[in-house]
């Protein structure tokens, strides 16, 4: 399985044909406590770059974006029901959503750990 | 972003914000702490709890003096100021000839004329329109050497009854010149949380000392203008620029009771054709309260309708209440629709939410009445 990254601050774990996504460490402590998830249903077709998700804080709301194009096969209904578990677990337990890749060479374009790491650095 | 807003104005607390870790904001021209390392949750939380210091010094303050400075300062707000007593402070509203908001401000009776604290965003403006309305009858004078702080929560009355004696007694919307701390200052019982808690004015040159003594203090914590909005909102405070503005008048914000009594009779306040009429007729539009049924904030921009799909107005300030730990919202409605209970349908992100019109606050206040 690789991981990689966006830089919207999302990442996106590949194994085979399908895809889990969430956000980074790095987006989460931009968005402070999240206080309401919206995640995408099941059968979804997204084009890559689509409003996927909502995150909210006390003060604002973002969109998650879909790093790229296919199916949503499942949204976590975990973080929606408490979006505090994805402040515990953001690249596991806080995972958003599952999809299929309709072009996986989509995943080429984007950042690995080091790179985005490298990126984040940057930003500070 | 010290490289990215060279031009911003600093609070004499600039420092302790960045030693405190405040991620830092531009707000109204000024550099200031949006929240602290807790988050605007927790800092919230804690001030529903216990007592939180926040710098509000990009705030204006002046003193309007002069033997004839409060019959000229009535003319510019529908507020009875000739029937206040000294050392009581009433929250009012500047007014435009069409009975619209320039500005909401606090105003105390002092010896000899009134203190003001304005809002930062508005204060240049403010300051030039008192000045030009009362020239020749008062004298303002601006203390720009002042910074402001906000001690705020149930415990604020302890902590500063502690650090001076002399605030014990004093009951909310109450004005006194005291020493905290050997610091001279000015102290109000007010505030903009829905709690007890006291606004103080310290000389620029003493604030930082002042602020930290306050924060040595067991129960009290830093909280920044994130959870200062999240605060005001769950009290039912308006936001100037977004809860009230030039185009709305007192009466549309339901804010009637800035309207007092003989002025009601006299008149003599800008447009107070249009809001006298407006207190007679009423209104077609009325702020409210909006709580969403479900889990997801209405944000200032959103659209209400009835549930028939008719568009009845628009939230003004909307997010999430950590006390209520739901959503809320105030906004303006077709007066129709202006009762608790009303059903209402707010367009978020294009889907159609059900909410319902209530009653502010959404949160109790607590302040120190006697």
């Amino acid at each position: 399985m690789s991981v990689k990254y966006t830089q919207d601050h999302e990442w996106i774990a590949v194994a085979g044909d399908t895809a889990t996504v969430g956000i980074t460490d790095y987006a989460l402590a931009q968005l402070g406590d999240l206080v309401f998830v919206e995640v995408p249903e099941a059968g979804r077709t997204l084009s890559k770059g689509d409003e996927a998700a909502v995150v909210e804080s006390v003060k604002a709301a973002s969109e998650v974006y879909a790093p790229v194009s296919g199916e949503v096969t499942e949204g976590n209904s975990a973080i929606a029901d408490d979006p505090s578990t994805v402040s515990g677990d953001p690249a596991g337990s806080g995972w958003f959503f599952k999809m299929t890749l309709s072009d996986p060479s989509e995943l080429d374009a984007m950042m690995d750990a080091d790179a985005y790491k490298a990126y984040v650095d940057g930003l500070d | 972003m010290d490289e990215h807003h060279e031009d911003l104005f600093l609070t004499p607390l600039d420092g302790l914000h960045r030693e405190l870790g405040a991620k830092m904001v531009p707000f109204a021209g000024y550099a200031m702490p949006v929240q602290y390392p807790a988050g605007i949750l927790k800092e919230h939380l804690h001030t529903r709890a216990a007592a939180s210091l926040f710098d509000v010094s990009h705030m204006g303050q002046a003193f309007l003096k002069g033997g004839d400075a409060i019959a000229a300062f009535e003319e510019l707000v529908p507020g009875d100021y000739q029937g206040l007593a000294l050392g009581k402070t009433r929250y009012t509203v500047l007014l435009n000839d069409q009975g619209g908001i320039r500005d909401d401000l606090m105003a105390t009776r002092v010896e000899g004329g009134l203190y003001l604290v304005v809002n930062a965003a508005c204060k240049d403006a403010d300051f030039a329109h008192i000045e030009a309305g009362t020239r020749g009858r008062a004298t303002l004078d601006i203390l720009a050497d002042r910074a402001l702080l906000a001690l705020q929560g149930p415990k604020a009355g302890a902590v500063l009854a502690r650090l001076a004696p002399a605030t014990a007694d004093m009951t909310f919307m109450t004005f006194r010149e005291v020493d905290i701390a050997d610091i001279p200052c000015f102290a109000t019982r007010s505030g903009y949380t829905g709690e007890d808690g006291f606004e103080i004015s310290v000389p620029a040159g003493r604030a930082e000392e002042l602020a930290r003594v306050l924060l040595d203090q067991p129960e009290v914590e830093p909280a920044g203008l994130g959870a200062r909005d999240s605060l005001r909102l769950e009290a039912g405070l308006c936001l100037y620029g977004h809860d009230i503005d030039t185009a709305t008048t007192p009466i549309e914000a339901d804010l009637k009771w800035v309207v007092n009594k003989r002025r009601r009779e006299t008149g003599g306040f800008p447009g107070a054709d249009v809001i006298l009429g407006q207190l007679a007729n009423g209104t077609e539009r009325l702020r409210v309260g909006i709580l969403p049924d479900g889990r997801a904030p209405a944000r200032e921009g959103t659209e209400v309708q009835d549930t028939d799909g008719t568009v009845i107005g628009t939230v003004t300030s909307g997010g999430f209440g950590p006390s209520v730990n739901g959503p809320i919202a105030m906004g303006y409605v077709k007066t129709a629709f202006a009762k608790p209970g009303a059903p209402v349908i707010l367009i978020v992100r294009g889907k159609p939410l059900t909410a319902k019109v209530v009653a502010m606050p959404f949160t109790e206040k607590s302040y120190k009445t006697n």
